[in-house]
């Protein structure tokens, strides 16, 4: 159990004046945190891992108390158990793959691990390659296994997938969610695409202007709780086209482009670059077998 | 004749001066560096204005100062000498103490600038990996800024080497101990030797040459594996 209550003040300037958070996260649970981008998202992940000091709070990760201002208690990086993926990979740029994840899992850690992890995420073969000779999806495996070494309880993922064409995220996200199953982590994930947010979380935390204003499953944050829908799909709008008196909406989700029909009251306050929910009630989708 | 007032000696001199310095500089500017790198201490212009002073000050400013705060009848050096029984001016400790600060600009700047191009999750993955601070800057910072270390330690070698005004101020012309290759010079010109000034001159001014072109090779290769 993770259990949090912090604030922080922003420098003047930015674009929420600050982060005041309250959160408890269960053990194995996979957490979004969704919102703008210079809203205190990576802020937040930032002062879980000891990274940047908050103006006042307190973290207690599973009975261990991280961090207490009022009683002055600060635990180093070193000393919380998470694993952070930064979202520039960060990666140390004289180390091999094996190397890497050798300094990773540390003098104490299991003989195998190192192995087990290039397994895990598929580097077994790139094992003596640099970050620099490495694809971005390569990279952010290779991030991904170094944040897993110390096999934290508490494994943190700041927009892992943003610089990632769509494929290779699919092909990432197989392998977050094996680890996740594997190791029964505890995860917070900080991203501002929903379709991520849809496809992982058990919980979604929506933060605007600096506080957390909902949380739930991703469904009833988003789509509202009467929302039964049978089927929906998440997706970006790319254009309203005029069509006599209906409305032509195509919707991109994922590699895929859609066109709806809709009425122009539907329509209303909805513009392209706009996420939308698409969402079938009253029938049922109809589905077939391709692979 | 011992060898180092042979011909060869004061280049075998400078060579000695210029290792030692390194070594020392190595120990003292790369945790300085590292310092100024993070710290967000009000401290922080002080020092580096400190550590920078020296491009900028006459070399026969710095040594007057060094020559009158060691010399045996002031305060540091009575205690220099009553405690340790050494003597820092004239003598060879003088002037890698000399060299040492004189050389300190060509030592921290280049890692510093090295250090601080590192983008800052790259340290800060190795401490959430439960590293310390110490095991970070040796197996993570500097393999990564392999090549500003490589740039600080040979142009603190070869700046050593050419320095001329403060040894001559705290060591002065003393065969053996103190004549170094860039005061061998002025001697032998003061002789009207100018075969030997020539000689000299023709070495330092190849090895100085050579220096700046390997460093300069160095820098562009790594510059391709990034």
């Amino acid at each position: 159990m993770l259990s949090l209550e912090i604030h922080k003040t922003f420098p003047h300037g930015s674009p929420v004046p600050g982060l005041q958070a309250s959160v408890e996260i269960r053990d194995g649970e996979f957490v979004s945190i969704y919102g703008d981008s210079g809203g205190g998202k990576t802020t937040l992940l930032r002062i879980i891992a000891g990274l940047t000091t908050p103006d006042s709070g307190r973290i207690v990760m599973n009975g261990e108390t991280w961090l207490d201002t009022a009683r002055k208690v600060y635990l180093p990086p070193q000393k919380r158990s998470v694993g952070f993926v930064f979202q520039d990979y960060a990666l140390f740029p004289s180390m091999t793959v094996r190397e890497c994840l050798e300094f990773a899992v540390g003098r104490g850690g299991a003989r195998g691990g190192v192995d087990a992890l290039l397994g895990l995420t598929g580097l077994a073969g790139l094992a003596s390659r640099l970050p620099s000779e490495l694809s971005g999806g390569q990279r952010q495996r290779l991030a991904f296994a170094r944040a897993l070494a110390r096999r934290p309880p508490l494994l943190l993922l700041d927009e892992p997938f943003s610089a990632l064409d769509r494929a290779t995220v699919a092909d990432f996200q197989e392998k977050i969610r094996e680890a996740h199953a594997m190791f029964g982590t505890t995860a917070l994930l900080v991203s501002h695409d929903l379709d991520d947010v849809f496809r992982f979380s058990d919980r979604v935390l929506r933060l605007e202007g600096g506080r957390i204003e909902r949380s739930g499953p991703p469904a009833s944050v988003f789509g509202g709780q009467n929302v039964s829908g049978k089927f929906r799909i998440v997706g970006t709008v790319l254009s309203i086209e005029r069509s006599d008196i209906i409305r032509i909406v195509t919707v991109r989700s994922g590699p895929e482009i859609t066109r709806i029909v809709a009425s122009p009251g539907e329509t209303d306050g909805v513009n392209p670059g706009d996420k939308i929910l698409v969402f079938s009630k009253a029938f049922n989708p109809i589905f077939m077998k391709i692979g | 004749m011992s060898p180092e007032t042979s011909f060869a000696g004061p280049l075998l001199l400078s060579l000695r001066l210029a290792l030692t310095t390194t070594a020392v500089l190595a120990l003292i500017g790369i945790p300085l560096a590292w310092w100024l790198s993070l710290t967000r201490s009000p401290l922080r212009p002080l020092v580096s204005t400190c550590v920078t002073l020296p491009i900028v000050l006459p070399p026969t400013v710095l040594g007057f100062y060094l020559l009158a705060a060691f010399s045996p009848l002031s305060p540091p050096g009575r205690i220099l000498h009553q405690w340790l029984g050494t003597d820092l001016v004239f003598s060879f400790t003088g002037l890698v103490t000399a060299s040492v600060v004189y050389s300190l600009p060509f030592m921290v700047n280049p890692l510093l600038a090295g250090l601080e191009a590192l983008p800052a999750p790259i340290r800060e993955a190795s401490l959430t990996l439960g590293r310390s601070e110490m095991s970070t800057l040796v197996r993570v910072m500097l393999p990564a800024a392999r090549p500003s270390l490589v740039t600080a330690l040979v142009l603190t070698f070869a700046h050593t080497v050419g320095e001329f005004g403060v040894v001559l101020m705290i060591g002065g012309n003393i065969p053996g101990v103190t004549r170094v290759a860039s005061i061998a010079i002025y001697h032998e010109v003061e002789r009207m030797n100018y075969g030997g000034a020539h000689v000299y001159s023709l070495i330092l001014l190849s090895f100085s040459f050579v220096v700046l072109l390997a460093v300069s090779l160095i820098n562009r290769r790594s510059m391709k594996t990034f």
